[in-house]
């Protein structure tokens, strides 16, 4: 990130919402909200002197509340810029009109409590979409792991926020109920995933490796602790990976094949009760603390932001790619590119590997002056349409938009309105081709006359 | 509100107290119960463990009546509400299951038009704001832990319950009754049902399990709706204790003798006296 913030060529826009995209490949034109910061990024050098003397601390989102953060914050350290914010919902300044410590306390004068939001509207030639992903709330519909109401049930974010050193621990594995250090840990794969009765179907992809991470992290921080493991199936296909599983099992996690029926407070132990399917056996094993390695699910809002740049989602909400297995970091919507888990869970080498795909995907489209399309697109018989423009609205990929011709009519010249197809756009689907209710549409390749030739030759 | 009752072989013998209390329960409440005329047997595990057709007709012949008479059924029994309410599942997302159930009926048909109802879901009906205006006299003193048990929860998709994990219908209506509703972990655990003829070691197991989370969580006594699980937590405290080493004399009343003793019937009415652990001391406190 901050390579890319140094770059020349690249503008980084933080803080920052895409509202509105309107255009095609190699012409788009985005409108992006610059929401308000409160603090003005010319002026300000990210000495940090006003998180220190801000008086209001509220829970801090990236420890998913573990922690606290002043109202004036970086939301993380690594954050580029580094420089604050001002989280308007909490800060006394702008809720009540009194404080203004910050402002006070800042060398260069850089806090403006009277900043707005701002728009900018940028050209672009291609997008590229990053929105990674959000994890499963296991708390509406696991009852039996405690509806997320047993304090020492936690995510493996929460453990990794527990387990960092620039954590709200510092590094020291706390249980969050007491803050003791926890000697027995339960871990919990698949909580939400491949599950179709509470969760979602697919598998997650990256939970056996952080899990095993995690048991590893027990083991080695924490003198005289147990690690259990929960799992349905160990999944570790990838380089070195089956050999990372291996080490966590040699440190001594012990992997139990089985589901966690339920999870119940008793004294200051967690009960975790579940089945050994090897043995095929009920087991119990009193826990202090209990590691649910939660599915990956869309960020949040994403269906919105899918909507807004004008490409599909699948039944659970990731991104689709063009083709599964050929065009894996292309949409279907000419100059839209995917990268990382917005388009289904993946992990970090997976991650970089598409996103330098979508990159060159990029160069190579703006490296070229001409481009080439798919023929097999929907042309406009003028002559037929009524200019009713359903077609428009059924159109997934914004490629259909009225144009205004002028003819001759009984001596007169008129004009009138009728659809018509940017040919870069138009990735040949046939939506329009059925909604049109005059025929004027038709797919180049396949139409009507061509596939009633087809049925003919096939039935007669 | 008028039902068509079904109390089954259990509330006619073993769990006489049950289905008194029920009914004396519906009395005050204004609630009309008409026993099904002719019913039979609900078909619980004999059936279901012989022949799925057979468990689904055996029941839908009591339903088939109530359908006549245009009743919705209440089974108090938690095991009958079970099957009554699998048949009404199955035979209303199944159309060939339905015909098959017919065919074996005959003479009878069965639609799946009437609702099955449980005891809770009777007094969810009445409102439970409505029940906690009618109490005279209030719980108070009792702490009780409410066992669900599992056939009134579970499978989540036929049973009605409000959630099949951590169910809180029965201990809402504790608190409208004025007493202390014990949060517990245990509300849907096993009581061994009837593998208390198979092999009762492991009923004293689960039982002794259960009486121990109830006694820990702070309860003074454990209310169930089900027939299955009063005699097996009831009956069983003396072998446990003996086997144990423990000291239990939890009451285990049915929820409708709690319900009618809230609502002002004397407790003396409520054939106590069929319980093993004698809950009239506790009821000395409300």
């Amino acid at each position: 990130m901050v390579v890319a913030a140094q770059h020349p060529n690249i503008t980084l826009l933080t803080y920052a919402e895409v509202e509105e995209v309107s255009g095609y490949i190699g012409n788009f034109e985005v409108k992006i909200k610059q929401k308000a910061r409160y603090v003005d990024m010319k002026k300000c050098t990210g000495c940090g002197l006003c998180e220190t003397k801000c008086p209001t601390k509220v829970a801090s989102e990236y420890d998913l509340g573990l922690g606290k953060r002043p109202c004036i914050y970086k939301p993380f350290p690594q954050a580029v810029p580094n420089k604050p914010i001002i989280d308007a919902v909490n800060c006394k300044k702008l809720v009540e009109g009194k404080c203004g410590v910050c402002a006070k306390v800042c060398p260069t004068g850089a806090v403006n409590f009277e900043d707005k939001d701002e728009y900018i509207t940028e050209k672009v030639g291609a997008i590229v979409m990053a929105t990674g992903f959000d994890l499963f709330d296991y708390s509406k519909t696991y009852g039996e792991y405690g509806y997320g109401e047993l304090p020492d049930v936690i995510s493996g974010l929460h453990f990794e926020r527990l387990a960092n050193a620039s954590g709200p621990t510092g590094g020291k594995i706390k249980r969050p109920s007491d803050h003791k250090i926890p000697e027995t840990v339960v871990f919990i794969k698949c909580v939400g995933s491949r599950d179709d009765v509470k969760g979602k179907t697919y598998c997650s992809k990256a939970c056996c490796m952080y899990t095993a991470k995690h048991a590893m992290q027990v083991l080695e921080k924490i003198p005289n602790s147990q690690a259990y493991v929960f799992y349905m199936d160990v999944r570790t296909p990838g380089k070195m990976y089956d050999e990372f599983y291996n080490r966590a099992l040699n440190q001594g996690a012990q992997y139990l094949r089985g589901r966690v029926s339920k999870i119940f407070q008793q004294g200051d132990k967690l009960i975790v009760r579940g089945e050994d399917t090897i043995i095929g056996q009920q087991i119990e094993v009193a826990a202090d603390m209990v590691v649910l390695a939660t599915a990956m699910i869309p960020t949040h809002g994403s269906d919105k932001i899918a909507q807004v740049v004008g490409f599909s989602t699948d039944k659970d909400g990731w991104f689709t790619e063009a083709h599964p297995k050929l065009r894996p970091v292309e949409t279907n919507t000419g100059g839209v590119y995917l990268s990382g888990s917005c388009q289904g869970p993946k992990d970090v080498p997976d991650t970089v590997a598409q996103a330098s795909a979508a990159a060159i995907k990029v160069v190579a489209l703006l490296s070229k002056d001409q481009m080439a399309t798919n023929p097999r697109i929907s042309v406009v018989d003028e002559a037929k349409c009524h200019g009713c423009l359903v077609c428009k609205g059924v159109c997934p990929y914004k490629a259909i938009d009225g144009k205004v011709v002028s003819e001759r009519a009984h001596g007169h010249t008129i004009e009138r309105t009728v659809a018509s197809v940017n040919t870069g756009l138009c990735q040949g689907c046939g939506a329009c081709t059925v909604a049109c209710r005059s025929g004027a549409l038709n797919l180049k390749g396949f139409t009507d006359e061509q596939i009633l030739a087809e049925v003919d030759a096939a039935c007669l | 509100m008028k039902y068509a009752y079904f109390p089954g072989c259990s509330l006619h013998s073993m769990a006489a107290e049950y289905d008194h209390s029920v009914l004396e329960m519906c009395g005050r409440l204004g609630i009309e119960m008409n026993e099904i005329p002719d019913w039979n047997c609900c078909g619980a595990s004999s059936a279901h463990s012989t022949n799925h057709l057979l468990s689904l007709a055996i029941p839908a012949r009591n339903l088939s009546i109530a359908e006549e008479q245009g009743l919705d059924v209440v089974a108090p029994c938690a095991a009958c509400y079970q099957r009554l309410v699998t048949v009404q599942h199955e035979t209303r997302h199944d159309v060939k299951i339905k015909e098959k159930v017919n065919k074996v009926l005959g003479d009878r048909s069965y639609e799946a038009k009437n609702d099955v109802k449980s005891i809770l879901d009777v007094l969810v009906d009445y409102g439970i704001d409505n029940l906690a205006a009618k109490v005279e006299k209030p719980l108070q003193g009792l702490k009780v832990a409410s066992y669900y048990g599992c056939y009134l929860v579970k499978p989540p998709k036929i049973c009605h319950v409000d959630d099949a994990e951590n169910p809180m219908i029965m201990d809402k209506i504790m608190t409208a009754l004025g007493a202390e509703a014990v949060q517990w972990p245990y509300k849907t655990e096993c009581c061994g049902g009837s593998l208390l003829l198979s092999n009762p070691d492991i009923v004293l197991k689960l039982g002794r399990d259960i009486l121990q989370v109830a006694t820990d969580a702070g309860a003074n006594c454990i209310v169930t709706p089900c027939p299955l699980c009063q005699p097996n937590l009831d009956t069983r405290q003396g072998q446990i204790n003996s086997k144990y080493g423990t000291d239990y004399k939890m009451p285990i009343f049915y929820i409708s003798q709690l319900v009618a003793i809230a609502l002002g019937s004397h407790k003396n009415n409520m054939k106590l006296h069929k319980h093993l652990i004698d809950p009239t001391e506790l009821l000395k406190v409300i």
